[in-house]
Formats: structure tokens, sequence, C-alpha cells
């Protein structure tokens, strides 16, 4: 690359954006798959498996994003794992992601008015009965907005895989930028492609939470 | 549990909240086919009487056996108990994510293992007792306050409970639907059914109830027929009832 910005720039701009996008795909279906067992962790009658999701969830809060990514991937290199860039920046997204749906859906299960709970007792169905039959869809419902806000911090928080030198989206503008020396405009075109990629989203969001205010999906006061 | 024991019996059963002692000794019991109205002022301890029964509490001290089960017993089977007890709570607490032949249907096939076919008939049938059977596809908020509270109860007959416990059911409802709900109980005890159950409508009482109990500070204070509402025998009751002594 060099000289001034082209149409093969803008082709590396779309594969980092295709990688952000693919990355932002592992962390959800990953961070989700965790997240989901961590808020049934943090709602189980075991005392222990609750602070031990707590702990988890209170680490992974308390550690930037960063600094998990470099224990992932120079932390794990140095005590003799091989991992690829992309392992490194999957697993530590999970992990983050895992730790903040777990908590977002922790929330939303308490969430769901106490006399349900009573109520699916009373009816003798057992604590797994009550968590799918009756539980989860109305906190299914409550979560929503949030999780499909949350998705624009997933995708915004890719770019910090760069640091391990894989290539999404920002990594790919920095490799442009240092052959062609145009900061603001190399950014702003990164920025714009980044806004395009959330904005729909906070939008669904908005509007998933204006809907949840109306119709069936509103919870029966308790 | 012989035919003529009490379906459900409380004896010497003690309960605190903290410091706060809500039931202190609290007896009574229930015979089959019998109407229990328990009363009393707020605070009184009647309410966590009734929680006691299907142990949605756990009491400190005592014991409390219901149709059979020993309900204070740390290993009880409480889905067995609560197959066998039907409870309808003041704020209805229907399912708002399901129809109202789901959330009736819901436990028999779940608890029960009845076929969903013949769930679904139950469904209808029950509906139908409380007056609601135009209502199966609905969802709980597309009824009223009182249609819910009769479909709350319907869920709970599905169930076939052996006794049926109701917490204030008509608390939340305005007085023209209270008369709608209260008949559909009334209905229910002229079948046979066992009740126990908390309410503040005195007239209600007096014509339903085979063993009227007045809580007080945490204990049965008066009990008798319903006549003890017509003549009280302590001035609490005398001064809850409105008769003044």
């Amino acid at each position: 690359m060099g000289g001034s910005l082209n149409a093969n720039h803008l082709l590396f701009l779309g594969h980092g954006a295709l990688w952000t996008i693919g990355l932002s795909t592992i962390a959800l279906i990953g961070g989700g798959l965790l997240g989901f067992l961590i808020a049934l962790a943090r709602v189980s009658p075991s005392r222990a498996i609750r602070l031990l999701s707590g702990g988890y969830v209170q680490l992974i809060q308390g550690t930037p994003l960063l600094v998990i990514m470099f224990l992932g991937y120079f932390g794990l290199s140095a005590l003799g794992f091989s991992i690829s860039a992309l392992m490194a920046a999957s697993a530590s997204l999970t992990i983050y992601v895992g730790a903040y749906f777990g908590e977002i859906w922790r929330g939303c299960i308490q969430s769901v008015p106490k006399p349900q709970w009573e109520a699916a007792e009373g009816l003798g169905l057992s604590r797994t009965q009550r968590m799918i039959k009756v539980i989860l869809p109305q906190a299914m419902r409550i979560a929503t907005p949030p999780t499909v806000g949350f998705m624009v911090q997933i995708i915004k928080n890719t770019s910090l895989a760069s640091v391990v030198g894989f290539v999404e989206l920002a990594r790919a503008g920095q490799i442009i930028n240092n052959s062609l020396f145009e900061p603001f405009l190399i950014y702003a075109i990164i920025a714009v492609i980044y806004f395009a990629l959330c904005f729909p989203i906070s939008a669904l969001s908005r509007r998933l939470e204006r809907r949840m205010g109306n119709g069936r999906t509103k919870l029966m006061p308790a | 549990m012989t035919k003529d024991s009490p379906v459900v019996s409380l004896k010497e059963v003690h309960k605190s909240f903290g410091a706060l002692k809500v039931l202190d000794g609290v007896d009574f019991s229930v015979g089959r086919g019998d109407v229990l109205v328990l009363i009393g002022r707020s605070g009184s301890g009647k309410s966590t009487a009734l929680r006691c029964i299907d142990r949605f509490e756990t009491i400190d001290s005592g014991e409390i056996h219901v149709c059979g089960h020993r309900v204070d017993a740390p290993d009880i089977d409480l889905r067995a108990l609560r197959q066998d007890v039907g409870i309808v709570f003041q704020s209805y607490n229907l399912f708002p994510h399901l129809t109202i032949e789901q959330n009736i249907t819901l436990a028999p096939v779940s608890v029960k293992r009845m076929a969903k076919a013949e769930a679904r008939e139950r469904a209808a049938a029950v509906l139908a007792q409380v007056g609601l059977a135009e209502k199966l596809d609905a969802y709980p908020e597309q009824l009223s306050g009182g249609q819910q509270q009769r479909a709350a109860i319907a869920r709970s007959l599905a169930m076939q409970p052996k006794v049926m416990l109701f917490d204030e059911v008509t608390s939340a409802l305005d007085p023209e639907l209270t008369g709608e709900v209260l008949k559909v109980i009334e209905a229910l005890a002229a079948d046979g059914m066992t009740m126990v159950m908390v309410t503040h409508e005195m007239g209600f009482a007096r014509g339903i109830a085979d063993k009227v109990v007045f809580m007080h500070a945490g204990k049965v204070h008066e009990t008798g027929t319903a006549s003890i509402l017509a003549a009280p025998a302590t001035p609490e009751l005398a001064q809850f009832v409105g008769t003044g002594f």
C-alpha cells in the first residue's frame, strides 16, 4: 500500500469490518451461552454457586477488557500455550461479555415479580419447570432491549482485539494509516463504518424498549 | 389420615420474622368439606398462617398436617403437597405470556403428566365452572380483574386439589367485581370443597363459613361458627367487626 486512499484500502477496511462482525458474533454466541449459565448460577438456590458466579462477575467487571486481552494472548503464551490472535480475542471477549450478560440477565430474571414465582410454585411446578415455562419467557422479554443495546458495546469492544494483532476494522485502519499518514481521514472512515454497524442495533434496541411498554409484552403488575 | 381426621390442622404453630413474632401458638383445624374463614386486622398473622399451610413459609415450631402431609417436616415432598393444595392469591398471578387455556393446562401437563387433549378438556370444564368458557384463548391482560381472579381459581381447580386456600382474593377488586368472584367461591363451597380463606368480606364470611377463626396479635383469639361475628365474646373481635362492645 502507499500513496493516496484507493479502492484496495477500502476493500481492506471492508475485510476488517467483516472480521469485526465475525468477532462480535463469536462474542455474542460464546458470551451469550456463558452469560446464560452465569445468570442461572446467580439466582441458584445454592449459596456457594451464587458466591462463585458473583465473584466471577465482580472480577471480570473490575478488569479492563484490554487487560483481559493481554492476559489471554501474552499471558497464555508465557505459560507455554500457543494461541492465535483470533482465539485470544474470542476467548477474552467471551469471558468479558459472559460476565456482563450474566449480570444483565440476572437482573431480568429477578425482576419477574415474586408472585409469579410463587404462583408457579403453588401449582407444584419443579424449579426447572418454573424457570423454563414461567420465569424465563417473561425475563426474556424484559432482557431483549438491554441485550440488544449491549450488542453495540460488543461491536465497539472488538476494536480492542487490535492490541493482540488481530486485524479487525480498527487494526485495518491502523495498518492503512501507517502507510498513508492520513489519520483524520482513515479514522473518520472507520468511525462511519462503526456507526453504520451500531446505529441499526441502537435503533432496534430503542424500538424494542418502546414496544415493551405496550401490548402483550407488558408484565402483569405484582 | 383417617376418614374423619381434619384435612388441615395446625398445632401450636410459632413463626417469627426476625424479632417480630407473627404466629404465637396458633391452633385450628378444618374438616373435610368445611369452609374455615380467617379474619383479623392487618398484621394479625392470618395470611402468614395461610401461607404456612402451603409451606410458602416455614414455621419455627409446632405441627401442620395437610391432607396427610406433615408440612413442617424438613423432607416434605413439596410437589406432592401442592398437588393436593390449591392456592389463589390477592393479585391473581396469572402468567401474562400464556393464554388462559395455557395458564390452566400448564400444571396438569407438566406436573401431573396429563395428556394435552385431556388437559384442554379440563381447562374448558373449569373455565365453564367459573363462568369464563369463552375466554380460553384470551390473554390475562384482556380480562377484567374479576375475570382474572376467576381464571386463577379455575387454574387451581384444574389440579383437582383436596383443599383450596384463598388469600384475600377480592382485596384488589372493586365492589362490582368482588361479587362475581365470591359467587364462584360460594359455588365451590356448595360442591363440598374444603377451603381456608383469609377475607375482609364479613358479610360473605357470615354466609359461607362453617368455622370462623379470629386472629389477633399472632394468636387465635376467638373461634366458633359464623355466629361469633354477630355475637363476639371478646372486645377485640367486637371492635373488629364493628359491633362495639
